[in-house]
């Protein structure tokens, strides 16, 4: 559940254009970036922030196939093994007549699953509450959350985030994971005189 | 280096006005955060009265029994039956929309998704009641299930397309609803950010599952709304060929034919998109969208319903002709004397169903009348008209006259309390529309701003500049960057 506090410098820029390049520069110059949060899927950043494709869709795959064999093992056991019913003289295995409610559960559970499978890798459910470096990252800013180690010098990083085009930037001690919380109430998962 | 991607200047703009990000949030948004209006409250108010009306007519229903229907042994599909299939069908615009065109990579599905998937889903709700309440003795509905029972167990009967649907309609019911959801997430959590009383925070906090707009989350967003969207276009296609299934399957005159499942297909989208134009119509005008949801949206979607209107069309007349083809004195009899001689008792649904179907969408060949938002509103009442009379005339004209002529049941009407269930689906649809249009944002904010520097209007216009300028280092540098 908890990700640890850490100490990050956050600089938010309003256009994905100038947000590209920063992305760039403050990698080759060696700070980490932590996320870059922002208020629709822009293509490509993905990439530029160095993240590896998502293996998502091969989890629905399983899934998907999951659904064809529970379907068609489970029918074809009713109607050959556990009750052959006679229906009309017409064979037991009557495969033809599955292929709908194969197709139908094994697209349910791909779903389903594929579902569960989101919101589980991003820690995606009611009461979860995580910390927000900016409230507009899910309106018109792009947030970039740069960590800060012991290393870094923070005025350095400020500064060059500023030229990069960053729009505000400011220094936020957050903690990385989730928490079960509310939104309409001020909370944090640590206390104030615990150090950060 | 820009990051404008290139569209060509020919198409129109699919976001009016001068906007940006925030001005998007805002116009979509702000709306949420009003109280609603007095015509909101009359068509709410509304729409739950005929909801109450419609569970009344039900009560009495599950009560005295289907004898309250005026079914008999020879009509046993009437209103009932009839209003499950147009309400399926209904429910098919919105997946196809979110679906089909998010694969065909159709850039004006974005203005009318979120709206139309609601409607999906709320049409589903409103199919699901009718066989449902058939069934009689309802609260043994849940026998349709495969479960481990005591009587044998006895299974149900998995080469029955009655037992298909039940699969069909449930399966689309859910995935639709996790589609519209996982789109819906990152929407909420912008309402949730710029919530400023308590209340809405806690709510859209909750419903928004924490949803931050990290880019590793967008990823696997992405990821899963093209698996769920390629998932669900078979989907669509198989729950109306299922629901095809109920009828072609079987041996009635008019029913027992192969051309079904692409004839339901078509018609499902036909009615479909005519009650998204319905809604939309309505909407666009009522909370001021006109910006998002624009004429060329309108006339996108005219094109779809003349194209379907033709094949379904063009499926009435195929089966016509197979009907005298195919020799069968039955067959024969159910087009030529039940439905298209004008004279027959139902002969008249049959006529209004051509009229409604077939020969009204042709004007949607002219662009002028696509792009007339008075004709397409008038329009998509007559479509969904046409659509009921559709079911109704396969359904009641093929059964009224069946094989043994003294239990030929001339006339059949409704009872007060089949309209009334009729309506009550209405006040559910109704009811839960006005809800999601008040409490959701209907237009998908964040797909919106992903489209908006590509097609805005604003955007586009400054391309063109860029384009007059110097054309060839504009087609080098954008246009090649696009690429």
């Amino acid at each position: 559940m908890a990700g640890g506090i850490k100490k990050f410098v956050v600089g938010s820029f309003d256009d994905e254009a100038v947000l590209f390049p920063a992305v760039k520069n403050v990698r080759k110059a060696g700070y980490k970036i932590h996320d870059v949060y922002t208020p629709f899927p822009v293509h490509g950043l993905d990439h530029a922030l160095g993240l590896r494709e998502t293996s998502l869709h091969t989890a629905g795959f399983i899934f998907a196939i999951t659904g064809t064999t529970t379907a068609l093992s489970f029918m074809s056991w009713v109607f050959t093994k556990d009750w052959p019913l006679n229906i009309g003289g017409k064979p037991h295995f009557a495969l033809p007549a599955w292929i709908p409610i194969t197709f139908e559960l094994t697209v349910l559970f791909s779903a389903v699953g594929m579902v569960l499978t989101f919101c589980y890798l991003c820690q995606l459910s009611p009461f979860v509450k995580k910390h927000h470096f900016h409230a507009r990252a899910t309106d018109d800013l792009f947030v970039m959350a740069v960590e800060c180690t012991d290393k870094t010098n923070e005025a350095e990083l400020k500064s060059f985030l500023q030229n990069s085009g960053a729009q505000e930037i400011n220094t936020q001690v957050a903690e990385t994971g989730w928490w079960i919380g509310r939104y309409d109430r001020e909370q944090k998962l640590y206390r104030e005189e615990k150090g950060y | 280096m820009s990051l404008l991607k290139y569209e060509s200047q020919v198409r129109e703009p699919l976001v009016d006005g001068d906007k940006n990000y925030h001005q998007v949030t805002e116009d979509i948004i702000s709306p949420i955060e009003m109280k609603p209006t007095r015509l909101w409250y009359i068509g709410f108010y509304i729409s739950v009265g005929l909801l109450l009306f419609g569970a009344y007519s039900v009560y009495r229903e599950v009560t005295y029994g289907i004898g309250q229907w005026n079914l008999n042994k020879t009509i046993g599909w009437g209103w009932d039956i009839t209003n499950f299939v147009w309400w399926v069908g209904i429910g098919h615009a919105g997946t196809l929309i979110s679906a089909i065109l998010l694969l065909f990579r159709q850039g004006w599905r974005t203005g009318v998704n979120r709206a139309a998937e609601a409607m999906t889903i709320f049409a589903v709700m409103c199919a699901g009641q009718f066989p449902i309440w058939h069934m009689g003795r309802v609260w043994m509905a849940f026998f349709v299930l495969p479960y481990p029972n005591t009587r044998g167990p006895l299974w149900v009967n998995f080469n029955s397309p009655l037992l298909w649907d039940v699969f069909a309609i449930s399966t689309y019911f859910t995935v639709s609803l996790l589609f519209w959801y996982s789109g819906l997430i990152p929407d909420l959590a912008t309402v949730r950010d710029r919530a400023k009383t308590k209340l809405r925070k806690l709510l859209y906090g909750v419903a928004a599952f924490g949803w931050t707009g990290s880019t590793k989350h967008w990823q696997r967003h992405e990821s899963l709304s093209l698996v769920l969207a390629g998932l669900s276009t078979p989907l669509v296609l198989s729950v109306h060929t299922i629901v095809s299934f109920d009828f072609a399957t079987s041996v009635i005159p008019g029913w027992h034919t192969t051309i079904f499942p692409p004839y339901f297909v078509a018609g499902a989208i036909f009615s479909g998109f005519a009650m998204v134009q319905t809604l939309l119509i309505v909407v666009r005008k009522v909370m001021g969208l006109q910006d998002y949801i624009t004429i060329g949206h309108i006339e996108a979607m005219n094109k779809v319903i003349v194209l379907t209107g033709s094949i379904v069309g063009c499926a009435y007349l195929t089966e016509l002709f197979i009907a005298w083809y195919g020799q069968n004195p039955y067959e024969w009899y159910a087009f030529s004397q039940n439905r298209a001689n004008l004279f027959s008792p139902y002969g008249w649904s049959y006529w209004l169903m051509m009229f409604c179907n077939v020969v009204s969408p042709q004007l949607f060949w002219s662009s002028k009348l696509r792009r007339n938002i008075t004709v397409t509103f008038f329009m998509s009442i007559v479509v969904n008209i046409g659509m009921w009379y559709e079911r109704f005339v396969i359904i009641v004209t093929s059964i009224y006259r069946d094989f043994l002529p003294s239990s030929w049941s001339t006339y059949y009407t409704p009872t007060i309390w089949e309209i009334g269930f009729y309506l009550g689906t209405f006040g559910l649809f109704f009811t839960c529309f006005f809800l999601f249009a008040k409490y959701f944002p209907v237009i998908a904010v964040a797909e919106i701003k992903s489209i908006l520097k590509t097609t805005g209007e604003n955007y586009k216009v400054k391309m063109t500049d860029i384009e007059k300028q110097d054309p060839e280092k504009f087609y080098l540098e954008e246009v090649e960057h696009a690429h």
